[in-house]
């Protein structure tokens, strides 16, 4: 713990023992509230158990596994093409994106490489999954903060996205369209034209949130230096994606990772902000779409021809072994440890989802804060129910 | 209540009959007009997409099927709640809105009270929807409940001081309580000897217009001031354990109120019932009286609404500071130099 965590500790343990003077002298008495799990902000069924004193959050703790569909589990009964059914269900506003690392671990262990055009697809969709997914976020945001009309434009630019996504794999929200050795199917007539006007669609959304929700006095008072969390505890606590980007630490798997996107290819950029606060996450995230635009404009321009299925099996075995890919997903790191014992099913597979680290900070950094500024953070912090629980 | 100079006389229980109809009408039809007009289209049209389209033309029977399907609910009431505060608390915010609309005026003859302490009695009842709130809040016997009747109390009782002083330079400057004679001193009034449009106290008066524009917004709990019924933090505060018809009162009360203090914001610094041309005395404001404020308030409510889907809420704390630490001097250096400029000229 740095000198700034531990000052923030200290000041807030000598707050309390002020506050539980004051206590003693008027005899009030602290109350406890359930956010969740069923609470407008927790949208999905996060439960957390709020110690209030006055409007102050006392001590706050998750209690998770509400929606817990066991998919470590049934991942052991289904043959490999068939477990991207299920995993693209974990974070479910940027679906594609959950099937891409598991891919990636089975190619892995069977020695295959998807060819070039494949891979190019691959990250396309990639990136589209996750400005579906973040653009989301940005209305998001503002509606926990009351802003109302944010949220729609945000669906209404997403749904041009999903548009796109749908053309190429058939499925709005589960496309299940990754396969071992490549994808299912070639790009459809026109696609890449469509796309390009989708994407001056989503920047021109980011430019309109910039002026309606960061440029937002009021979104500003309420965010910055709310929720402020340091790169160390960050790192501590395993937060990743613009969750620790935004706390200064410059880390991305995209370009750090190495993994079979082609990331590397292209010519964007890392966007990390040093405050670590509420407004920093959101900024960052923003920036990240746009740069996601960016990089789905280079794929189209840029995509080569060729095949898009290297040669594999019909029925797939995997060979005996073990493999941990991780990719940076929407909502942060995700990874997929698959043991294998050379048969059709995988013998166990773990999952390491970005939401349940994202959110395991949340006792330390809701002490101390305001109820108003729990549902910001909170929100700031974007997790999945889904992908929490899996 | 003489009505429209009809020259007859009318007996006591008939002008109570008139007068009741009337005032319902008064605060069910800007409440209506807010509703479908503002909250279901603009704010749709805001929103990118269209509001209800099916019920009538372009959804206008929208409000009905809404207040037969309130009307249709079960009344409940939460186990521990206290029953006779939760079902008293509905009324008791509307009838902080009925007693409101009394010191309007529409016209030169068209008004239910016509006292001289007018604009006292206003800034007075419209302070007693805060003990119907915290009746909710505390009746509902519920945390969320609690937290937002607490919030509401703390933010309403706040947001009455600026409200009332900046009422206080408009009564300077007209030189009485009286919202009548409030608005004949617009009226009647002159911008430096030229009495073309009257005087509307906008133009002297326009810090004071904007601090009542924002108290207003903070009195009727409407976003960015709406922490007492925060959906996303505390579900809907003290409305959340409501259902069917009670909650169909707060929500009334809530538009109706919202309509009423755009119509006092214009009575005190539009002009009121009058437009520029036309003597003041004139029988004819009796009958486009009512209308001209109507049109008023419906600008005035659009700046209100326009706010309300547009900016995100404060905090707590945050609202208390904007309260005292700005909006209270502002209106006190107002005050003074209202003051001020009325000795000199």
């Amino acid at each position: 713990m740095n000198s700034e965590a531990s000052t923030q500790q200290l000041s807030y343990i000598a707050n309390q023992a002020s506050d539980a003077r004051v206590n003693i002298e008027l005899e009030t008495e602290g109350m406890t509230l359930n956010l969740g799990p069923q609470h407008p902000a927790t949208h999905g069924t996060l439960r957390i158990i709020v110690r209030l004193d006055g409007e102050q959050v006392v001590s706050a703790e998750p209690v998770m596994g509400y929606m817990h569909r066991g998919y470590e589990k049934l991942t052991e009964v289904r043959t490999y093409p068939q477990v991207t059914t299920l995993v693209n269900r974990i974070d479910w506003l940027g679906s594609f994106a959950n099937e891409v690392p598991f891919i990636l671990a089975a190619e892995r262990l069977m020695e295959v490489e998807a060819p070039a055009r494949a891979q190019w697809i691959r990250t396309a969709l990639f990136e589209l999954s996750r400005i579906a997914n973040v653009v989301l976020f940005l209305g998001d945001m503002a509606v926990q903060l009351g802003a109302t009309t944010p949220v729609f434009y945000a669906f209404r630019d997403r749904e041009f996205v999903l548009n796109q996504i749908e053309s190429v794999t058939g499925g709005r929200f589960h496309p299940n369209f990754d396969r071992i050795g490549g994808i299912k199917d070639d790009l459809p007539k026109g696609w890449i034209q469509e796309t390009k006007d989708v994407l001056v669609r989503i920047h021109s959304f980011c430019e309109e949130m910039e002026d309606l929700v960061v440029g937002n006095e009021i979104f500003q008072t309420r965010t910055r230096g709310i929720g402020i969390i340091p790169a160390d505890t960050g790192l501590a606590y395993g937060l990743s994606g613009a969750n620790i980007r935004s706390s200064g630490v410059d880390w991305d798997l995209r370009r750090d990772g190495g993994v079979g996107l082609i990331h590397d290819q292209l010519d964007w950029k890392v966007w990390t902000h040093p405050d670590g606060d509420s407004f920093a996450r959101y900024w960052v995230r923003l920036q990240e779409v746009r740069e996601s635009c960016k990089m789905v404009g280079q794929i189209l321009d840029g995509i080569p021809s060729g095949p898009i299925m290297a040669k594999v099996p019909r029925i797939i075995k995997v060979p005996p072994g073990e493999a941990y890919v991780e990719t940076e997903n929407p909502l942060g790191v995700m990874g997929y440890y698959i043991v294998s014992k050379g048969d059709l099913v995988p013998y166990r597979v773990k999952i390491r989802s970005a939401s349940f680290n994202n959110v395991s900070i949340t006792p330390w950094v809701l002490k101390g804060v305001y109820v108003p500024d729990v549902i910001s953070i909170l929100a700031s912090l974007y997790f999945i129910l889904g992908d929490i629980d899996r | 209540m003489t009505v429209f100079n009809l020259a007859i006389e009318l007996a006591y229980w008939q002008q109570t009959v008139i007068r009741s109809v009337l005032g319902l009408v008064a605060v069910l039809l800007p409440a209506g007009t807010l509703v479908y007009l503002y909250l279901f289209k603009m704010m749709s049209f805001m929103q990118s997409r269209l509001g209800p389209m099916e019920a009538g033309p372009y959804g206008s029977l929208q409000l009905l099927a809404e207040v037969g399907k309130f009307l249709q609910k079960e009344d409940l009431f939460p186990r521990d709640a206290d029953r006779v505060v939760f079902k008293a608390a509905p009324f008791v915010v509307l009838a902080s809105t009925f007693l409101l609309v009394l010191v309007l005026p529409a016209g030169p003859d068209a008004w239910f009270i016509n006292i001289d302490t007018g604009v006292f009695l206003a800034l007075a009842v419209s302070s007693i929807s805060v003990i119907g709130i915290l009746m909710a809040g505390w009746g509902s016997a519920s945390k969320y409940s609690l937290i937002g009747g607490l919030r509401a109390a703390g933010q309403l009782v706040a947001y009455e001081l600026p409200l009332v002083l900046a009422v206080m330079g408009v009564v300077i400057q007209a030189g009485t309580l009286n919202v009548q004679e409030i608005v004949l001193a617009q009226a009647n009034g002159e911008i430096f000897g030229w009495g073309g449009i009257g005087n509307p106290f906008i133009i002297t008066q326009f810090l004071g217009f904007m601090i009542f524009l924002v108290a207003i917004q903070a009195e009727l709990t409407q976003p960015p001031f709406d922490m007492p019924v925060a959906e996303s933090e505390i579900v809907t505060g003290y409305l959340t354990e409501y259902t069917g018809m009670r909650f169909l009162l707060f929500f009334i009360g809530e538009f109706a109120t919202a309509g009423i203090f755009s119509a006092l914001a214009a009575t005190f610094f539009l002009g009121g019932w009058y437009i520029p041309g036309l003597d003041p005395t004139d029988n004819l404001f009796n009958l486009i009286g009512p209308l001209v404020l109507v049109g008023k308030m419906l600008l005035v409510s659009f700046l209100i609404f326009w706010f309300r889907f547009t900016y995100p809420r404060f905090r707590e704390d945050q609202l208390q500071q904007l309260a005292w630490k700005v909006l209270v001097p502002l209106s006190l250096v107002n005050i003074v130099a209202t003051g001020v400029l009325k000795v000199i000229f």
